[in-house]
Parts: C-alpha cells; structure tokens; sequence
C-alpha cells in the first residue's frame, strides 16, 4: 500500500474531477452571491433633514450643497463617497474619508448636511457599530 | 427460565450489516473528540464505510449501515433527539437518497469520489433547510453556505479516495459481489 501522490490520482476517473471542479465551482459562486453583503447602491445627501439629492453611485460627479454656514462640496465616485469639502469648524464629515460601505454615514452639522450610503444588507450605520 | 419462543437467527447479511455499522460507529466516535473550527463543519469519515458498503453490497445495506450509525452514535455521543440527531439524520437522509441515483452514474467516469462529494453537498443541503426552517429561523445561516461548500468539496473529496483505496484493497483481497467487480481496473 503506497502513499505516493499518483497512487492517489489513479484512483480519481474522469467524471470526479468535473465533480470536484463543479463542486468547487459552487462554492466561489455562493460565496459571491452571499458575502458581497454592504455593497452600496445610492447616496443620499441631506441638507436641514430634508433629501435634496439622491444619486446612484456608478458615475462620477460632484453636488454642491448649500448651507447655513457655506457650501458642502460631496464627491461621488463609482462605488464611494466622500464630504470633499466643508466650511465647519472642525471638519470631522470631510476627515472620514471615502464611505464604502452601505449604511455609512457622514455628518456635517454646522452645516446641517449629511451624507449617507443606502444599499441591501445595510445591517447597521456608522453611527452605532 | 422458559426458553423464548421467539428465535430470531441473524443471517450472514445481518451479520454483515452489524459489523460495517460497527465500523461506522467506531468511527463517528472517534470524530467527535476532533476539535472543529465552526459546528457543522465535519469531516464524516463514517461516510467512507457507507460509500464502501454502497459499491460491495448495494444501497439497501448501505441505508441500514448509515441509519444504524446515525442512531448509534448519538446514543453513545448523548444527542439522541437532540438536534444534533435530527440534523445528522436529515443530512443522511438526503445523501443516502443522492447515493441511490448518483451510483447508477455511468462507473467507467465516476467513482467514489464523485459518490462521496455529491452525498457530502446532499448532507449539507439538508442541514441548512433543516436548520433554517427549524433551528435558525433565518437567513443569516445560509452565510455559512460557501465555508459548508468548501468543507464538502474537501472531505468529500477525501473520504472518497480514502474509500476508492479501501475499495481497492478489499477487492484483491476477496472475492466480492458483482457490483464491486467494477472498481477501477488500474493498481
């Protein structure tokens, strides 16, 4: 009795090697389809609460939003967003960056403007996980 | 003492059946002292018994070997009705019912590997209903679907050489029934 690796690959017809390959193939499609969870669809930009903007994230573009204190500049990039620039103080909306993940949000409050990311599987928002 | 009126006179099948269950058990034991990353995830090398029995001696004794092990072995594990037991006896089930359709597969392309991987995704298929519909009553459990794939693929895939091997093995050693006398021809 042999140990040695093509004593092994005797053993294996034709058809177990589309077997393992299908099975295998199954496997990276289920991962795809279930784990792409938080991927997200649309930006919703607020301005005083209410929705003055809401853009799909597949094309570039840049929405000027006024405010009480200035002008909120949100740059849109295929899948992410980010506050570009904002007249606040301490620039804590504009530092978080790119928003990635469905359900992240980035709030400018003296200038009353928030940005959020809306998709599937948004199982929580930035403000609470 | 009266002597019992009842004889039961186990036949050579019987006697074959309680020795490969025997195996099995044996075998499911010793798993359950293999420590495992994430429950569910098993490797089943009671499984290569069921798929030697499937190719020596048919289905119907391999559906005895496994049902008696799934029995079996919860008793001597403690989760005899437990829903480890249920999830056990659904996953059988279901890989006993893609075995009787998957062994009419033409021999000469697949062999036990084939056998053992597509019983390994019917186990866990059923696992997952089972739990969802049961246990889990929620989507969340088929996120572990590609890590229960990955598992399948994997074991399957080397249960089924492992009992390919055997397979080998006892058919130089004894003369066994017609249906074995397919095993691949190649040493």
């Amino acid at each position: 009795m042999s140990l040695a690796p093509a004593a092994w690959r005797a053993l294996l017809r034709p058809g177990d090697v589309l077997v393992v390959l299908g099975g295998l193939l199954l496997c990276g499609y289920s991962l795809m389809v279930l784990w792409q969870g938080g991927r997200p669809d649309a930006a919703i930009v607020r301005a005083g609460g209410k929705v003055v903007a809401e853009v799909d994230l597949r094309t570039a573009r840049i929405i000027d939003v006024p405010g009480p204190i200035g002008t909120t500049r949100i740059e849109i990039q295929p899948g992410r967003a980010r506050v570009a620039a904002d007249p606040g103080p301490r620039q804590y909306c504009v530092r978080q960056g790119w928003l990635t993940q469905a359900g992240a949000v980035a709030i400018c409050a003296p200038n009353e403007v928030s940005l959020s990311l809306s998709g599937r599987g948004a199982d929580y928002d930035s403000l609470n996980y | 003492m009266t002597r019992s009126t009842i004889e039961l006179v186990p036949t050579e099948k019987d006697r074959r059946i309680a020795r490969h269950a025997a195996a099995a058990i044996v075998l499911t034991v010793a798993e359950a002292a293999i420590p495992l990353p994430l429950p569910g995830v098993k490797p089943g090398l009671a499984n290569i018994v069921t798929l030697i029995v499937l190719a020596r001696w048919g289905w119907r004794e391999a559906v005895w070997v496994a049902l008696l092990r799934v029995l079996a072995g919860s008793l001597l594990l403690g989760q005899f009705l437990a829903p480890g037991f249920f999830l056990s006896l659904s996953g059988a089930i279901a890989s006993l019912v893609v075995l009787g359709v998957a062994m009419h597969l033409p021999r000469r392309w697949f062999g036990p590997v084939s056998h053992s991987i597509l019983a390994a995704f019917a186990h866990i298929g059923a696992q997952l209903v089972v739990a969802r519909l049961w246990l889990v009553p929620h989507d969340g459990v088929f996120y572990l679907l590609p890590v229960f794939a990955l598992a399948a693929v994997v074991f399957g895939l080397v249960n089924g050489l492992v009992a390919a091997r055997l397979l080998e093995e006892l058919h130089g050693a004894a003369p066994a029934a017609s249906k074995a006398s397919a095993t691949s021809p190649e040493r």
